[in-house]
Formats: C-alpha cells, sequence, structure tokens
C-alpha cells in the first residue's frame, strides 16, 4: 500500500526515577537516539508531534527542539491521559498520510518522581465551612471515599470486579498471576523500573491498595521517554538497504473514545472503546488476534490486564481467567503479552508509555530485543488506554525486506 | 439534633424516603446524576427527572485501603445496578471490608447516613448501599 507508513527508528530510556536530568534532558535523550537509530538528523524531520501529560502547558515539544535543533518545523504538544503518546504517533502518522511531511518524529516524556495515587481529588479546604451545592453533581463536600472511589487502582479494581462477576473462576488468583508474569518478564528487561522476580505468594501477600489489587499489581509512578521516527512509504524507498531492512510497517493506527454506556457515568468503561479499537485495528491491518506474535497491552494495573485479554480478542469470549491459568500470555506461551514487564513493572512514566510500547514491539521485530527477544517475531499490537476515555492500537508488522 | 439536613449531592432526595433521582433524557431515556448540556447518548436537550429503583444488586467492589488524606480507610467501592437497572457508584456499608464477606451479585438496598456537620450546624446526609438481609 503505496500510503503506509513506517517506522525508520525508535528508542527509550530506562524507566525509573532519574534524578539530576529533568524532563527535556529525557526527552532529548529518546529523540537522538531515535534519530541515531533510523541514520537520520533533527533536520530531516517535517514534524513534531510531542505527548506528556503532567507538563502539558509547557510547551515541551518546543524546548526539546531548542535543545536539539531548532528547525522551525510544525510542533504539535499533545495529552490524552495515559493515552498520550500512543496519541502522538498518530498525530505523527496522520500528518504523514495527509502528505504534509514525509518524515515525523513522535515522542513521549514524563517525569513523576513519587507522585503516589492518581485520581484523588484536590485536598479539601480545612475546618467546617458553610456547605453549599457546588458543581456538576450539586456535592456540599468532597465525594471521595463517601460515593466510593475515583482513584486509580479502585476504579480498575471495579473493572475486573465486574467481570469476575460475569465470569465464574476470575478472582484474586488470576490477577495475581498476571503481576507474577510481568515481574518475571521485566528481569530480562535492561530498560525497566523493576527488575525483580516475586513468588505468586508475595504478590498476593503484599500490601493491599485497592482489592484485588496489591501493591505488586499496581504499576509505579516514575520518570522516562521513548520515541519513533516515522517516515513514509515513498521516503523510505530513498533510504539506504539497512534503514528499509530494519523499517517495522505501521498496519494498523487506531485512537477511540468512550461510545455512550449505562453506567459509564459512575464507572470508567474501559471495555468497549478498546474492543472497538482492536475492531478496527485487526481489519485495517489484515490480521487477526491468532497472528499475533507478542502484545503490548495497557497493565496499569494486574485487574486491567485480564479484561483487555478478552477486549483485545486474545482469548475465547469470557475466557481471561482460563488464559491467564493456561499460562498463554507467558512469553513462553501461545500469545506472550508484556514481555517488557508491563506497566506493573516497566513502569509507566505516563507520556511516554504510548510510545515506548511501540517500542518494545519494533525491537522484537527487528530481532534485536536480546535477552527478551521473542524467537521470530512478524507481528505485534500495541495497546494503551487513558481514562476519560481513550484507548489507541497499533499494530506493527516486520518489514518483508 | 442538627438543625438542618442538606443532601450530599443533588440527586439524592432526603423526604418523604431517601431516593436518588436521574435526569432521564425524554428521547432515549438515558440517565445521567450530572447537570446536563444535552443526552450524551442521543444528543436529546430535554430531560425529566426519574426516581431510581431503592434495592438493587452487587455489580463489582473494590476494598480501597490507599486514599487521600482525610479519607478513611479501608472503605468498600461498590458499583449497583438498581432494579431498574440505573448503575449507581457508593459505598457498602454494615459489611466487613473482607472480600469473602461481600459476594458479587448480592441484593442490596439504599441507606443514609450523617457524614458531618458545617459551621451553621448543618448536617450533610451521604447513601450507601448496605445488603438486604443486613
Amino acid at each position: 500500500m503505496s500510503d503506509s507508513v513506517w517506522i525508520l527508528g525508535t528508542s527509550m530510556t530506562r524507566f525509573t526515577r532519574h534524578e539530576g536530568c529533568d524532563l527535556v534532558d529525557l526527552a532529548s535523550e529518546a529523540a537522538l537516539d531515535a534519530l541515531d537509530d533510523g541514520g537520520v538528523t533533527v533536520h530531516d524531520l517535517d514534524v513534531l508531534a510531542c505527548g506528556t501529560l503532567f507538563s502539558a502547558n509547557a510547551g515541551v515539544g518546543q524546548q526539546l527542539l531548542g535543545q536539539i535543533g531548532q528547525t522551525g518545523i510544525s510542533i504539535y504538544n499533545v495529552a490524552n491521559a495515559c493515552a498520550t503518546g500512543a496519541t502522538a504517533v498518530r498525530v505523527a502518522l496522520m500528518a504523514i498520510r495527509s502528505g504534509e511531511a514525509s518524515m515525523a518524529l513522535a515522542l513521549g516524556a514524563e517525569k513523576m518522581g513519587k507522585m503516589g495515587l492518581l485520581g484523588s481529588p484536590p485536598r479539601a479546604p480545612k475546618g467546617p465551612t458553610a456547605y453549599e451545592a457546588s458543581g456538576r453533581f450539586g456535592s456540599v463536600r468532597s465525594v471521595d471515599g463517601l460515593l466510593g472511589t475515583k482513584t486509580m487502582p479502585g476504579v480498575f479494581g471495579q473493572a475486573g470486579m465486574r467481570y469476575a462477576h460475569d465470569h465464574p473462576g476470575v478472582g484474586f488468583e488470576q490477577f495475581a498471576k498476571i503481576a507474577h508474569k510481568n515481574h518475571l518478564h521485566s528481569t530480562l528487561n535492561p530498560l525497566a523500573q523493576y527488575r525483580k522476580e516475586f513468588s505468586l505468594d508475595e504478590v498476593k501477600a503484599s500490601p493491599m491498595v485497592a482489592y484485588p489489587n496489591t501493591l505488586l499489581m499496581c504499576c509505579p509512578t516514575g520518570d522516562g521517554a521513548a520515541a519513533a521516527v516515522l517516515v513514509s512509504e515513498e521516503r523510505l524507498g530513498t533510504l539506504s538497504a539497512d534503514q528499509r531492512r530494519r523499517a517495522v510497517k505501521i498496519s494498523a493506527s487506531v485512537l477511540t473514545s468512550d461510545p455512550y454506556v449505562e453506567g459509564g457515568q459512575v464507572q470508567p468503561d474501559v471495555n468497549t472503546l478498546t474492543r472497538n479499537a482492536a475492531d478496527v485495528a485487526y481489519e485495517q491491518a489484515g490480521v487477526g488476534p491468532g497472528d499475533l506474535d507478542l502484545v503490548e497491552l495497557h497493565d496499569c494495573f494486574a485487574s486491567a490486564e485480564l479484561i483487555h485479554y478478552d477486549n483485545l480478542r486474545l482469548c475465547e469470549p469470557g475466557g481471561a481467567g482460563d488464559f491467564i491459568d493456561s499460562g498463554a500470555p507467558y512469553r513462553d506461551g501461545g500469545t506472550p503479552v508484556n514481555v517488557s514487564g508491563g506497566l506493573i513493572s516497566k513502569g509507566h512514566p505516563i507520556g511516554a508509555t504510548g510510545v515506548a510500547n511501540i517500542y518494545e514491539i519494533a525491537t522484537h521485530l527487528r530481532g534485536e530485543a536480546g535477552d527478551r527477544q521473542i524467537p521470530d517475531a512478524k507481528v505485534g499490537l500495541a495497546h494503551v488506554i487513558g481514562l476519560g476515555s481513550s484507548c489507541g492500537v497499533h499494530i506493527l508488522e516486520r518489514s518483508a525486506a | 439534633m442538627a438543625s438542618e439536613r442538606i443532601p450530599l449531592v443533588a440527586y439524592l432526595v432526603l423526604e418523604p424516603e431517601p431516593h436518588l433521582v436521574a435526569q432521564q433524557c425524554v428521547s432515549c431515556g438515558a440517565r445521567f446524576f450530572d447537570r446536563r448540556n444535552a443526552c450524551g447518548s442521543c444528543g436529546g436537550r430535554d430531560f425529566e427527572p426519574a426516581p431510581v429503583a431503592t434495592t438493587g444488586h452487587l455489580r463489582a467492589f473494590s476494598i480501597v485501603h490507599r486514599a487521600a488524606p482525610g479519607v478513611t480507610v479501608p472503605f468498600v467501592s461498590a458499583i449497583v445496578e438498581a432494579g431498574d437497572g440505573t448503575t449507581v457508584r457508593a459505598n457498602l456499608l454494615e459489611v466487613a471490608p473482607d472480600p469473602g464477606e461481600i459476594p458479587l451479585g448480592m441484593p442490596v438496598r439504599l441507606v443514609t447516613y450523617p457524614a458531618g456537620t458545617d459551621s451553621e450546624g448543618t448536617e450533610c446526609i451521604a447513601f450507601g448501599f448496605a445488603p438486604v438481609s443486613a
């Protein structure tokens, strides 16, 4: 297909708490490494799409090019919750598809430090003042902890328990196995925030954050950046044989938001938009779930990974519990999931995540993933979801050359 | 006794019997608890108040052990499907914060309780759900 868009170069920094360097340092490191990896320079770029969430109003794209090359190109600073990185990739891809650009850099970066629990409301003023109804719900005081929870571990805990409600055989044990798997996988990934194996018993016995998610079933906050250089098929054709051989094809790129469902106003529906994105992506790419050699999906919590087995059609409908029980998503199973360690163990610097997932897939498809390489990987899928909600799905394919 | 009572949220009605009231889209029947600009389902502009059933069943829960400063933990956050199909989020009350004590699908009923008093002596009334058998 002549309008295909390819990944020419890609990189990520280690995800960890990077003391002594700032967000622009991390973004610069990822950008320069991705440009070097692709054998091009900042002067070859037509567009930059820069994704960062907590610094979304800081002009990080401009700060980045201020450090690595002010060429005067269009910069799109994007923010889309945990789908920020995938959105940056998609903006870069759309710029190329539109014909306005032939090479674009998609970058995601975040510096969170020890940010703690996400989803908590701002601290309420101290002392009893007179009650007055305000806001869209006419509330007289903060409802967090009174009308359930809106914090992320609890919201995704509820999403997992709703699946458990509908599918007997799914419970705490299955969620714990997922965290065991992802921590085990991360021991092979030098870029992961944690690289430590935990037994199933250790996962289950770690402090409870929001049932069913224990601390070892929750992703950490952290710092990191990831980047991908995208190129049009036409321009790729003008590059060297080695650049063409290492290029990875973006076979599908999809971004969805929530369609209306009953109940979505009180409990975010993370399922329908993921299913919609997956179905469109499989159709765009002309592949099915059975063709995937590896999947990087959005395991912000163990309970989230389980339901996405079903949402991404990796298992039989309703069969997510059996899928993890069978060992299928382990790296030596039939459909390896989160061989990077996933968000749970690789880490989740929010803006970087959706680009880092694409880095991971592309690296396996090139056969360059080192100790964690999935042998002869040809097709992979990267998925992220940001609450609110946005879901990004990309399917990548190895170069035929 | 507090001199006056006020609901925690506008969609909780205290009298004559405590119940929730949704804004129901006249065109498609979708229900919302917030102030609306239009219907998120069909785009309709007209709404009417609709009382929500005060009994239902437990669809999902999480036992929250870590929360923002000032929030008492642990508490049980619950997603309840009311008898008329409306989904409601609230705390699950009158149960131990123990997954073994909280069967998914169990019948629940709306309950109310005082959740603070302001500088004028007005009492805030919150709602939650409790097992029907309790």
